[in-house]
């Protein structure tokens, strides 16, 4: 079926099949950052923006993107480089497989809660897991970004 | 130092953090095949009857192979140098199937979903045989899970396939039993430990096709692209230099990824069709049928005398290859070899057991690789023998440990290089507050108590691994350096750079990396073993060393004055008592240009007849909820010395997230079976692996030694800093509440069941 969306605010028709996931449908035109690292919507790797909040692309599907605005790394460049230069500086990237994701989260968090306890930061972030890193680098970073005016 | 011993940023860090497409799935090309797995339902079974004429005649299916459509020479999917000590114990697709998820049949189509269909329509007539699914009865089991007559070894591994054993191990040194009975107190106990499954957060997936030459190329997210490539000639039958493998970005590895994982599927898949093919394991597929950290048993008796010198080490037990013996019978051996030469009081030590077969995941390479197992009975013994001899565990490890230049039983007279692991030791006492909380704190119901460790590992593989290394001059002045180390997430590129910047005296904007790809990369056994800083960084410095050589003879030549008394600062060569000088870019400028000129490149292979053990001691605080046997880890401290700290921001990421895994070894984590042999925790609702609320603090401090033999003093860091957690949790455990946990991980439910045995017999 056709669906119309905003992807990283530019109107978008995408083809999709009934039973396909949104995150597989923005990977097919070229949205690679999307990764996918679970079958159950446990790893947060898929995060991207359905009109500005976080949802895992991976168990949206696509045909309820219609109409809505999608937001993915591609589009929020400048800013996920503002934070992904603070994560660098603590080598909390590692692999990387995880971070778009993972910084999708950050920066609508920032959007969210304008001054968040490390209690609040973990719980928002909870859903984000990391392999590589101990989460110990990643919370550094964010705590010295949410600091940061933008 | 310049260059080494800074907190360069990765040079990959923004691409990939934002990103950018550099991932194996992220370069496949329109019209690739989708490769799907049909994986075997039973633990063991014997394929009797395999239809696949309505899955091959479906439109848009283009292969579909049984084990009667490939080459039949078993082989090794273990990434290990050759002659490799794995046994040849494994076919693509054979008519036996050793595991549930055990490959039956391979299917390719133009999509998805097609090739899902297509894998319904294979109707499979099984013969199910009564499976081995305990490692403790796998040895004389009447089943046999490598029945078969082909199975071969390169040399001797103490393999007995009729007695399902895929190796033995045995080394001892001095009278076990007449130095125990010399002890004042001997402690014995018994141990499990855990499948654990890596988890990286990329599955396994590999992209191949057909190059302007019609050689087989693949792209794949492999630690081992050299040992990949020798595997796949092997199980094809075709020569290693019609392949060529290519690594690009890695989304971790562990170790999972130094086993040829998903590489064939997709090879013999295009060399079928000619088409490019891809496959991308499924995360459920990732833990099913990939490889695990071996589940080990052993039992230990530790006898000290009244002095508290700990005078015997006996470890002996098993561990649980799975249905096929990748790194079998070396993870075996690191387990004592890289605990027994820690406590070199010893008048006698034994480590003796076997790798058995049972019909469930093969184990494999997990960070750590044995270590990890072997730091853990080791450690929780020491811990309880300092409670028998009334000494504070610190104090036992401080008289007992190995010191630099000191030899142990087990190095026979090497002695050792570079430690600081006594002050790793006194430093972590005073970073955890050691003095104030052991054992216990008690206050508002509350329990808190703290427990340590101490571990080794090593630095690459002594007389095998093996390493080149080559730098370039570019005609513009800068250096391109090729290694074949594979960097997985890890920042070894940024390093090897960052060493090689040291030597030619510039920044990291004048050099360029590349690796790896076995066409283009000098040969590399690849980034496993913690191997990479050290053997990969030797080659590296060796290498640059030569060019710097070359520079200056060059400079010399054009100059006309004499090699010996040319400087170079990096930039110019000059001689310091005429003023003449050349700079490295007009160098590199002529060398491109006129007849008879020598391009200038430095190339050099490092190998090392030592593996120099990084260290660290590992303290745990932990609370214990009495209620419900719970532990919440509060605070842990790791004192880590891995030589020179070539990157320290780096290094401590790479000791946090070693930690955080072997806290999850500690606590949650655990690849566990039905009775049947199924998978259960086959996703990560079932697998718990740390979540960033999960994990406490965590601090990390370097107490940098100076390894002699390593590049600008290092020695390794990836793999030792997992090993702590698991033994200094159960000792703080213990320490809160006398619940002595032997069998990972620690549950609430054995805690708590632990406090209630201790209560009934308290009341007897």
């Amino acid at each position: 079926m056709q669906i119309e969306i905003a992807l990283n605010g530019k109107k978008n028709v995408l083809n999709v099949e009934p039973d396909e996931m949104l995150a597989d449908a923005l990977r097919k035109i070229g949205m690679l950052s999307i990764r996918q690292g679970c079958d159950t919507s446990c790893c947060g790797l898929c995060t991207v923006w359905v009109d500005e909040s976080p949802v895992l692309s991976c168990t949206m599907l696509a045909f309820r993107a219609r109409g809505k605005n999608i937001t993915t790394i591609e589009g929020v460049q400048p800013e996920a480089e503002k934070f992904a230069g603070i994560l660098a500086a603590e080598g909390a990237e590692q692999c990387g497989f995880c971070s778009p994701g993972f910084i999708m989260t950050v920066l609508a968090m920032k959007k969210e809660l304008p001054s968040p306890t490390d209690e609040e930061i973990m719980h928002y972030l909870a859903g984000n897991l990391c392999r590589c890193t101990g989460y110990m680098g990643q919370m550094r970073a964010v705590k010295t970004y949410m600091e940061v005016k933008t | 130092m310049e260059c080494v011993g800074k907190s360069v940023v990765k040079i990959d860090a923004l691409a990939i953090a934002t990103g950018k497409p550099m991932y194996t799935e992220d370069m496949v090309t329109p019209g690739t095949l989708i490769v799907k797995i049909l994986r075997s339902p039973h633990a063991f079974a014997k394929i009797k009857a395999i239809d696949v004429a309505g899955a091959r005649s479906m439109d848009g299916v283009e292969c579909v192979l049984t084990f009667q459509d490939v080459p039949q020479v078993r082989y090794t999917t273990a990434g290990q140098s050759y002659p490799e000590p794995s046994p040849y114990d494994r076919l693509i697709l054979d008519q036996w199937v050793r595991y549930v998820g055990d490959e039956v049949a391979i299917v390719a189509a133009v999509d998805e979903k097609t090739a899902l269909a297509a894998i319904d329509l294979i109707h499979v007539e099984y013969e199910v045989l009564e499976p081995v699914l305990d490692l403790s009865t796998a040895i004389d089991n009447p089943s046999i899970v490598h029945p078969e007559s082909d199975l071969s070894f390169n040399f001797p591994i103490g393999l007995e396939k009729d007695r399902n054993i895929a190796s033995s191990h045995t080394v001892e040194i001095g009278d076990i039993e007449a130095e125990l009975a010399q002890c004042a107190v001997v402690v014995e106990e018994s141990y499990r430990t855990q499948a654990q499954a890596q988890a990286m957060m990329e599955t396994f997936r590999t992209f191949t096709y057909l190059d302007h030459a019609g050689r087989l190329v693949v792209l794949s997210s492999t630690q081992i692209p050299f040992h990949v490539r020798r595997h796949l000639a092997r199980a094809l039958q075709i020569p290693a230099t019609r392949i060529r493998v290519i690594k690009p970005r890695i989304g971790g590895g562990f170790g999972a990824k130094q086993t040829g994982v998903s590489e064939v599927y997709a090879a013999i898949v295009t060399l079928k069709t000619g088409k490019p093919a891809k496959i991308v394991y499924s995360r459920k597929e990732s833990f099913i049928a990939s490889n695990s950290r071996h589940a080990s048993q052993f039992t230990v008796r530790m006898g000290a005398d009244r002095e508290g010198f700990i005078r015997v080490v006996d470890i002996q037990g098993c561990s649980d290859t799975g249905a096929y013996g990748e790194h079998a019978p070396t993870v075996f051996s690191v387990i004592g070899d890289k605990s027994l030469p820690m406590y070199n009081k010893t008048k006698a030590v034994r480590f003796k057991g076997h790798a058995v077969y049972t019909n469930k995941l093969p184990g494999g390479a997990f960070r750590g690789y044995g270590a990890t197992q072997g730091t853990f009975v080791q450690e929780c013994t020491v811990n309880k023998l300092a409670e028998a001899l009334g000494m504070d565990p610190t104090e036992l490890r401080l008289r007992n440990l190995i010191r630099t230049g000191e030899t142990s039983l087990y190095y026979k007279g090497k002695k050792l290089g570079s430690s600081t692991l006594h002050r790793c030791i006194e430093r972590g006492k005073e970073l955890i507050g050691w003095d104030d909380k052991f054992p216990r704190i008690e206050k508002d119901g509350k329990v808190r108590a703290v427990g340590m460790a101490v571990t080794m590992q090593g630095s690459g593989i002594a007389n095998i691994d093996t390493a080149s290394a080559e730098i370039r001059l570019g005609d513009d002045g800068n250096y391109l350096v090729l290694v074949g180390s594979t960097d997985m997430g890890t920042g070894s590129d940024t390093i090897l750079l960052q060493m090689a910047a040291e030597v030619m005296k510039t920044d990291m904007d004048h050099l360029v990396i590349h690796a790896a790809d076995t066409d283009v990369s000098p040969y590399d056994p690849g980034s496993y073993a913690s191997s990479t800083t050290y053997v990969t960084g030797m080659a590296v410095k060796k290498a640059s060393e030569e060019l710097r050589e070359k520079i200056i003879g060059q400079a010399a030549a054009i100059l006309k004055l004499p090699p010996t008394e040319i400087e170079f600062d990096g930039i110019r060569c000059f001689h310091a008592a005429t003023g003449a000088e050349i700079t490295l870019a007009q160098i590199a400028a002529k060398s491109v240009v006129g007849p008879e000129l020598h391009q200038l490149a430095g190339y050099a292979t490092f190998g090392s007849p030592v593996s120099p053990p990084p260290y660290v001691a590992g303290f745990a605080e932990v609370e214990v909820d009495i209620e419900t046997g719970k532990v919440s880890l509060l605070d842990y401290v790791a004192v880590v010395d891995c030589g020179t700290v070539v990157n320290p921001n780096l290094a401590r990421i790479q000791t946090e997230g070693g930690i955080v895994q072997g806290i999850g070894m500690a606590l949650f984590e655990e690849v566990q079976y039905d009775a049947r042999g199924n998978l259960l925790s086959n996703s990560f609702m079932t697998y718990k692996i740390p979540g960033r609320k999960d994990i406490g603090g965590i601090r990390v401090y370097f107490e940098p030694s100076y390894e002699p033999t390593g590049p600008f003093g290092a020695k390794s860091i990836g793999e030792v800093v997992i090993n702590t957690p698991p033994p200094a949790i159960v000792a703080a455990v213990y320490n809160a509440v006398g619940v002595r946990i032997t069998d990972l991980p620690i549950t609430p439910e054995k805690v708590f069941m632990g406090m209630q045995k201790n209560k009934n017999s308290a009341k007897i």
